[in-house]
C-alpha cells in the first residue's frame, strides 16, 4: 500500500505553536491532524480565586495579537453576571478598541503572513527584497491600528486602560482626532489592499461550511449580538454551551469544539462574519468587496485574505465614524457592584468568535473560568479542509505540497497558542 | 540628540522566554536619560516599529542555540545578520532575526544595533525563569548599561 505522511514540524507564519500531520494512503488523504498547544487552559486555572477586576489584565496576556478580544470578552461576561449595561460613548470607545485590534491583526496577517503564500515567497523578508513598497504599506496599516490602541488602550499591545464597567480614563477628543488622520490614510491603503489581494491566484476550493458569528441588528459585529449561523442557529452567549461542546482529541492538547447536535465542525472568523453580516458593512467596504468580485457569501477559505482586506476597510471606516461622533464622557465607567452569579460573553476576535464564561462569588471572586478561543473552534474545520483539498495536490513535488498544506492552515490565521510559535508539519506517505 | 532604545523581548508567562523582559525590568531607573526602555512581546512588526524610531538599539531576548542554559551571546546586528537557526525557536510567528533582516532590507535598521541573548532551558507556561537565566539577568543588564553609556551624548 502506498503510504505517505506530510509533517510540518515548524509551520512558519502562524501565530503560535503547533504541528500538523497529514496521512496519505493509496494516494488519498486518510487523515489530517492539527495539534495545537493552547494557553487558555493555563489561564483558566490562573484566574480561579482572583478578583473579577483582574480578569481583563490577566486574559489580555493570553495573546499578543488579540489581547482586546480576550480582555473585552471577560469584561462583557463580568458585566453580564453583575447586570450592568454599558452604552453611549463608552460602548463606542469599546468598538473603537476592536477597530484598532482588527487593523493591527489583519494588517499583519494579510501582508506579512499570508500574502507571501500567494506571491511565491518564503516569507515577508523575501517578499520585502522585491516588494519593499508592499511591505511598507502593510506596516503603515498596522501602525495606524497601533496608534489607535495606544490612544484608547494606554499602549500598543496589551491595553491596560480597560476595566469592568468601562475604562480607567476616557481619551481626549483631540488625541483621537489625531489618530483619525492616520486612519484616513490607512483606509486608502486598505481599499488598495482589497484590489491587490483580489488579483491573487486562488485555488478553486469551496466547501459547504456552517458559518458561525455574532450578529447585531445594526452593526457589523465586534462585541455584541446573537450567535447565529447560516443554518438557522440564533442564540445568546448564555446558550453557547448547549449548542457547542469541546472535546479532547488525542493529538492535541487544545479542546476541539464541535456542534453538540450532530458533532459537526463549524467555521468562525472573517468568512463567517462576512457571510452572515455583509449588509452591515459600511458602503465603502461593500463597494470594495463588490469591486473585488466577492459575492455576499464566500465559501473559498483561500479567499479569506480578500475578506480580511474588506474587514480592514470596514474597521478603518468604522473607527473614523466613531471618532467623528465622539464626545468625551464625563465618567469613564459605569458603577460596578459585584454579585454572585454566572456571566457569559462572546465577542469577535480578528480570527473569529471567542467565548468566555465565569462563575463568580458574591464579592466577585472568580470561582471558575472557561475560555474558548476561535482557533480551537476552527480546528476541526481546518482538518476537514486539509482532508478535502489536499487530494487534488498529491502529485505536486514534496515542497509544493507541504506549502499548500501550510497555506491551508494559514487561511485561518490560526492563533495556535498565542504564545509561542511553530507548527511542526508531517506528511506521512507511509 | 541621538535616539537610543533598549528593547526587552519576551512573553512573561512562558518560562525563560521572559528573559528580555526581566532584564528590561532590572534596567528601570538605571539607564541615562537619553535612553528609552521598551518591552515588547516579540511580535516582529512591533519590534520593527521600535527599531525604526532609533539611531542606536540594544535588543535583549532568550534564544535556543544548543549552548548551555544561561549562556550569554552578544551580536552586532548592524554589521551582520544573526545566525538565524538560533532564532527558529524564538517564540513568535515571525522571529526576531527576520524582523532585524526586514529592517535592514527596508533601510530602517539602526546604525548601531546590538543583540544580547541568553540560552533558554524551558518555555513552560507559567514557569519562572530557570536558575541559570536568573544568574544571567544582572550580567546582561550591566553590559547593556555599559553599551548605552558608550553611546551617550557625553561620549559623542
Amino acid at each position: 500500500m502506498a503510504r505517505k505522511t506530510i509533517k510540518v514540524d515548524n509551520l512558519a507564519r502562524v501565530e503560535g505553536e503547533g504541528a500538523l500531520t497529514v496521512v496519505i494512503r493509496d494516494n488519498r488523504v486518510q487523515s489530517a491532524e492539527l495539534r495545537i498547544f493552547e494557553p487558555p487552559r493555563f489561564f483558566e486555572a490562573f484566574l480561579r480565586g482572583r478578583a473579577y477586576s483582574e480578569a481583563p489584565d490577566i486574559t489580555a496576556r493570553i495573546c499578543g495579537i488579540c489581547p482586546v478580544a480576550y480582555q473585552m470578552s471577560s469584561v462583557h461576561a463580568m458585566e453580564d453576571a453583575f447586570g450592568i449595561a454599558v452604552g453611549g460613548q463608552l460602548r463606542a470607545l469599546r468598538r473603537l478598541l476592536y477597530c484598532g485590534e482588527w487593523i493591527e491583526s489583519h494588517g499583519l496577517h494579510v501582508y506579512m503572513l499570508h500574502a507571501p503564500d500567494f506571491l511565491g515567497y518564503e516569507g515577508a523578508l523575501e517578499m520585502a527584497k522585491d516588494h519593499a513598497d508592499v511591505v511598507k504599506r502593510g506596516l503603515a496599516l498596522k501602525k495606524a491600528g497601533n496608534g489607535l490602541m495606544t490612544v484608547i488602550g494606554g499602549r500598543e499591545v496589551h491595553p491596560i486602560n480597560v476595566r469592568v464597567g468601562g475604562f480607567y480614563k476616557a481619551p481626549l477628543k483631540r488625541d483621537l482626532v489625531e489618530a483619525a488622520e492616520a486612519l484616513k490614510r490607512a483606509r486608502d491603503i486598505a481599499v488598495d489592499t482589497v484590489r491587490w489581494v483580489a488579483g491573487f491566484d486562488f485555488p478553486d476550493c469551496t466547501r459547504d461550511y456552517e458559518l458561525v458569528s455574532l450578529q447585531h441588528p445594526d452593526e457589523y459585529p465586534f462585541n455584541e449580538g446573537h450567535i447565529v449561523s447560516n443554518r438557522g442557529l440564533d442564540i445568546t452567549a448564555h446558550e453557547y454551551d448547549q449548542h457547542f461542546g469541546e472535546q479532547h482529541v488525542p493529538h492535541s492538547n487544545a479542546l476541539q469544539s464541535r456542534k453538540r447536535d450532530d458533532g459537526g465542525a463549524y467555521l468562525v472568523g472573517p468568512l463567517a462574519r462576512y457571510g452572515l453580516n455583509f449588509e452591515r458593512l459600511s458602503p465603502l467596504a461593500k463597494e470594495a468587496a463588490r469591486s473585488a468580485g466577492l459575492r455576499p457569501v464566500c465559501m473559498n477559505p483561500y479567499q479569506s485574505i480578500v475578506v480580511r482586506a474588506v474587514e480592514l476597510v470596514y474597521a478603518c471606516d468604522e473607527a473614523i465614524r466613531i471618532i467623528e461622533a465622539y464626545e468625551r464622557p464625563e465618567q469613564p465607567l459605569v458603577p460596578v457592584v459585584p454579585r454572585a452569579g454566572i456571566g457569559y460573553g462572546a465577542t469577535e476576535a480578528p480570527r473569529g468568535m471567542i467565548y468566555h464564561c465565569y462563575h463568580l462569588d458574591h464579592d466577585g471572586t472568580i470561582l471558575n473560568a472557561k475560555i474558548i478561543p476561535p482557533t480551537s473552534q476552527n480546528q476541526a474545520t481546518i482538518e476537514e479542509d486539509l482532508t478535502a483539498f489536499v487530494n487534488a495536490w498529491l502529485d505536486l513535488p514534496e515542497t509544493a505540497l507541504r506549502h499548500r498544506c501550510e497555506q491551508t492552515v494559514r487561511n485561518y490565521d490560526p492563533c495556535i497558542s498565542c504564545a509561542t510559535h511553530f507548527l511542526d508539519l508531517r506528511l506521512d506517505r507511509g | 540628540m541621538p535616539r537610543v532604545v533598549v528593547i526587552g523581548i519576551g512573553n512573561r508567562d512562558r518560562g525563560d522566554d521572559a528573559f528580555g523582559r526581566v532584564v528590561a525590568a532590572r534596567l528601570r531607573g538605571r539607564l541615562s536619560g537619553h535612553v528609552s526602555l521598551i518591552e515588547v512581546d516579540g511580535e516582529a512588526t512591533a519590534l520593527l516599529d521600535c527599531l525604526g524610531e532609533a539611531d542606536s538599539a540594544i535588543v535583549i531576548d532568550a534564544a535556543v542555540s544548543g549552548s548551555d542554559p544561561g549562556e550569554i551571546h552578544r551580536f552586532d546586528a548592524a554589521r551582520e545578520p544573526l545566525p538565524a537557526a538560533q532564532y527558529s525557536l524564538s517564540t513568535h510567528g515571525f522571529g526576531i532575526a527576520e524582523a532585524l533582516e526586514l529592517a535592514r532590507t527596508l533601510g530602517t535598521l539602526p546604525g548601531r544595533c546590538i543583540v544580547y541573548t541568553a540560552e533558554a532551558r524551558s518555555f513552560e507556561l507559567g514557569a519562572p525563569l530557570s536558575p541559570e537565566l536568573v544568574l544571567a539577568v544582572e550580567e546582561v543588564a550591566a553590559r547593556v548599561i555599559a553599551d548605552a553609556d558608550q553611546w551617550s551624548p557625553a561620549h559623542a
